[in-house]
């Protein structure tokens, strides 16, 4: 290896540290506001619950979606790490489909809970429902963009060493998302409905 | 179109309010016309404002934070003067714009002072500690700079354009919230806070990878600098604890803007949630700045004490405790919010294991100076003068650790007496340390010894002066930020007080004085060999100011002291048989008008135009994508224009060499 390659593996190897410890101090906003909505479930203000709320079989839905643009998202990073170019573009798309599908189901029930008088304004449990699972939705929607920025790399600069190792850390950040999505899963659907 | 934003803004709802705000413009405007007359805004955009390089980017970030001291100590000076007065309804200050200087006093003097002070130090000294030439990730370095200018440029904007916050610098709600405060006082501290704070984040990261990945081979962990250390236990308090203010002021702005209701006290609200999150960051906020102050005060004590640091394990540990610890206690700052009897036990008898690890550190220098050959450089004295006196804020902190007695004092002036009792020295005093330490390493020449000293003993006496009494009126009842009392008891407490204030300000005045008088005598005290202090850490072994690559050839360590070993084996100052070619990072104007655009959205978001946030916020977002789409975002320095600079290097050492 040469020494500007060995300058470059450690470049890399510091940004995906780096990455880590971003998504690592991201977590703690997660963990602070699943604190957040633990404690202000009962601050309904005699205003709807989770159990009148939620629908099962859309946040059942939401979690396939997310789990299987997981699995996509790896689809397109073996391909790139066999310098499959269109491999990686395709499955990349499908990841993309998949993330809009799940930022429409969510953005569809939010719409639905806002129609009945349910919005984030109507008490504090709401508020805190809409912040937590709405800052996981936000995260999605700039992985998306992120999705869309990484595939105009490939398409325009091709699999090289940069934009392999740019594609590494969004699938860090992807799956991630995936990791939050099943506490939101486990903390907010399932107990505000059993 | 302007949102909120109307003539109504100007300050001229009083004579001081307006002043204050001239007094802004016009030092705004004073150093545009010093910059234009001096033709140096081309050599300050291309060599500094667009920089990458962590020396200039560190400068950068103590100017803004000897700016902000400026200010922030301004505010002091008008409160102590205000309370010496204020008896009966005395004094000069109408409520309201007294609570906007509290406010903005503590919020200056933590995020907008002591944060970039720290950060600055850091990213000024700690990569040539480690033997790197740069820090991880040079450009985001830039833009952590750049945001927290942004929001100390709110901080400021503020006292031209609408009213700061009347919150405290700690914005508890209800009171903050939108229902007792409509105005944009309490929008202004979120987003100065909020947008500096991503910039902190950011800087910890930045450090902490620069710490485990970047440093020169044969340095193992236990052979980094004590400073070094500090500033790693702190990175990891920055990127760990910093979410949490940013989830506070967070959920505060949705509850302002969007009718939330977190902290609200009706529809489910829960204010004291506010109070848990907001110092889950506070309480390790306060230990990310005073470790890197105990790491300046271990350089300085072993650098002028002629002594290797005693107990450097013990250090290191003590320091890694410290930042585990520091995140356990932060319920001590609310013991009467009505938590039980046991759960209070449990914070109060965690805080008061910290003083253990601290304590451990005090032994560690007062040993180290121990038969030592005491050298009594500026530096040095404000080592003494933190030893003594934290030592006294220490011992009121574990009283106030106790519950019970915590109950009595609670919210008086006993209180803001030991936390400044804390941060003057602990915090302050070890930062001024640092850049007077430092100072020959970052410009090539020595600050003046004199104007030193007599800045750390003004600084001292002033101290004393103004928070001794503080402690005795708190005893007596005092509550904190009172803007008018009737008790004609306290009157002579707070007079003491006020005294002490301009005590201190001789100290600043001091230090103006001394950075004037070493510049003009910088031929006098230039440091031509880079080890003024005979140093030894790596940072002394390169020239001052170091070259833009830092080391012509990255030194390889096997001691603690490697620059100390190698000057006594005759290895230091060799010229290496030949040079390579050196990849450095290009400068980049993206983090500035990242900044720029950060300011805009910050102010747009406060006065609620919304179409300019859009706008703001699409324009950050195409720069960010524009700049981290760039792979060649560097260029190489040739092995011939190294050998020049070196050359020059050598002639400049003359016989060391």
């Amino acid at each position: 290896m040469s020494e500007h390659e060995r300058e470059e593996t450690e470049t890399q190897e510091q940004r995906n540290l780096g990455f880590w410890l971003y998504l690592m101090s991201d977590a703690v906003i997660f963990a602070l506001l699943f604190a957040t909505y633990a404690i202000m479930i009962r601050g309904t203000d005699g205003g709807p619950t989770g159990k009148q709320l939620f629908d099962l079989n859309n946040a059942a839905l939401e979690t396939v979606l997310l789990l299987v643009s997981s699995t996509t998202f790896g689809f397109a990073s073996l391909s790139a790490r066999t310098g499959n170019r269109g491999g990686a573009i395709g499955w990349l798309a499908v990841t993309f489909l998949l993330g809009v599908g799940f930022v429409f189901l969510e953005v569809r029930e939010f719409a639905g809970m806002i129609a009945v008088g349910a919005g984030p304004d109507r008490s504090g449990f709401l508020s805190a429902f809409f912040t937590l699972v709405g800052t996981h939705g936000v995260h999605v929607t700039m992985g998306l963009l992120w999705i869309l920025i990484m595939s105009a790399q490939i398409v325009l600069k091709g699999l090289t060493a940069p934009v392999v190792s740019r594609l590494y850390r969004l699938g860090l950040f992807w799956h991630f998302l995936d990791i939050a999505w099943v506490g939101i899963f486990s903390i907010v659907y399932l107990p505000g409905l059993l | 179109m302007f949102g909120k934003l109307t003539i109504e803004a100007l300050p001229l709802y009083s004579a001081i309010a307006a002043g204050g705000a001239a007094v802004t413009v016009g030092g705004a405007l004073l150093v545009a016309l010093v910059l234009t007359w001096l033709k140096a805004w081309k050599y300050l955009w291309t060599d500094w404002l667009t920089s990458v390089d962590h020396k200039r980017i560190g400068i950068m970030y103590i100017v803004l934070a000897l700016i902000m001291l400026l200010r922030g100590f301004i505010d002091a000076l008008m409160m102590r003067a205000q309370q010496a007065m204020a008896l009966n309804a005395g004094g000069y200050l109408p409520p309201e714009h007294f609570d906007q200087i509290f406010s903005s006093h503590g919020t200056i003097m933590i995020f907008f002072m002591a944060m970039p002070f720290m950060t600055g130090l850091i990213n000024l000294i700690m990569p040539l500690q480690v033997g790197t030439r740069d820090v991880a990730f040079p450009w985001l370095n830039a833009v952590s700079l750049w945001l927290t200018a942004a929001g100390a440029a709110l901080v400021m904007v503020s006292l031209v354009i609408g009213k700061f916050s009347t919150a405290g610098w700690t914005g508890y709600p209800p009171y903050s919230g939108i229902e007792h405060n409509p105005g944009v006082g309490v929008d202004y501290w979120i987003w100065a806070v909020l947008i500096s704070g991503i910039g902190s984040t950011m800087s910890g990261i930045n450090f902490m990878v620069t710490i485990l990945k970047r440093r020169a081979p044969g340095m193992t962990l236990m052979r980094m600098t004590p400073f070094t250390w500090t500033a790693l236990c702190a990175s990891v308090l920055m990127v760990f604890t910093f979410p949490a203010i940013t989830v506070a002021c967070g959920l505060l702005a949705l509850d302002r803007v969007a009718g939330m209701h977190f902290f609200t006290n009706a529809h489910g609200g829960n204010m004291m949630n506010y109070a848990n999150l907001f110092w889950i960051w506070g309480h390790p906020e306060v230990y990310i700045l005073v470790l890197p102050a105990f790491g300046i005060f271990s350089e300085v004590v072993a650098t002028f004490s002629r002594k290797r640091l005693f107990g450097y394990e013990s250090l290191a540990y003590a320091t890694a405790a410290i930042a585990f610890l520091s995140a356990t206690v932060w319920l001590h700052h609310f013991f009467t919010m009505g938590a039980s009897a046991n759960v209070n036990a449990v914070f109060g008898i965690a805080t008061m294991i910290i003083a253990v690890p601290t304590g451990v550190k005090v032994f560690n220098w007062l040993l180290t100076m121990y038969r030592g050959r005491i050298d009594f450089h500026p530096s040095m004295m404000w080592s003494i003068g933190f030893i003594v006196t934290f030592v006294i804020g220490g011992m009121t902190g574990v009283l106030l650790a106790i519950p019970p007695a915590d109950f009595l004092v609670h919210n008086t002036t006993f209180l803001v007496a030991h936390f400044h009792n804390m941060i003057i020295p602990g915090v302050l005093f070890g930062y001024l340390a640092g850049y007077m330490y430092w100072f020959p390493k970052a410009f090539g020449f020595e600050l003046n010894r004199g104007w030193g000293a007599a800045s750390f003993w003004c600084w001292l006496i002033g101290f004393y002066l103004a928070f001794m009494p503080l402690y005795l009126v708190g005893l007596k009842g005092m509550p904190r930020r009172m803007e008018t009392y009737n008790d004609p008891t306290w009157q002579p407490y707070l007079m003491v007080a006020a005294l002490g204030a301009v005590v201190v300000l001789c100290g600043i005045v001091s230090m103006v004085v001394q950075l004037y008088v070493s510049i003009r005598d910088r031929k006098l005290a230039a440091d031509r060999t880079g080890d003024p202090f005979d140093g030894g850490a790596l940072e002394w072994s390169t020239s001052s100011p170091p070259p833009p690559y830092n080391f012509a050839v990255l030194p390889t360590v096997g001691d603690r002291e490697p620059f100390r070993e190698a000057k006594k084996n005759g290895t230091a100052y060799r010229r290496p048989a030949s040079y390579t070619p050196i990849r450095i990072p290009s400068n980049t104007p993206a983090a500035v008008i990242l900044g720029g655009f950060a300011f805009v959205l910050g102010f747009a978001v406060i006065w609620h135009i919304w179409w300019l946030v859009v706008v703001s916020a699409i324009a950050m977002f195409i720069t960010v994508i524009a700049r981290s789409s760039d792979d060649h975002a560097e260029f190489t320095l040739s092995a011939g224009e190294v050998k020049r600079i070196e050359d020059e290097r050598f002639r400049q050492l003359g016989g060391r060499a």
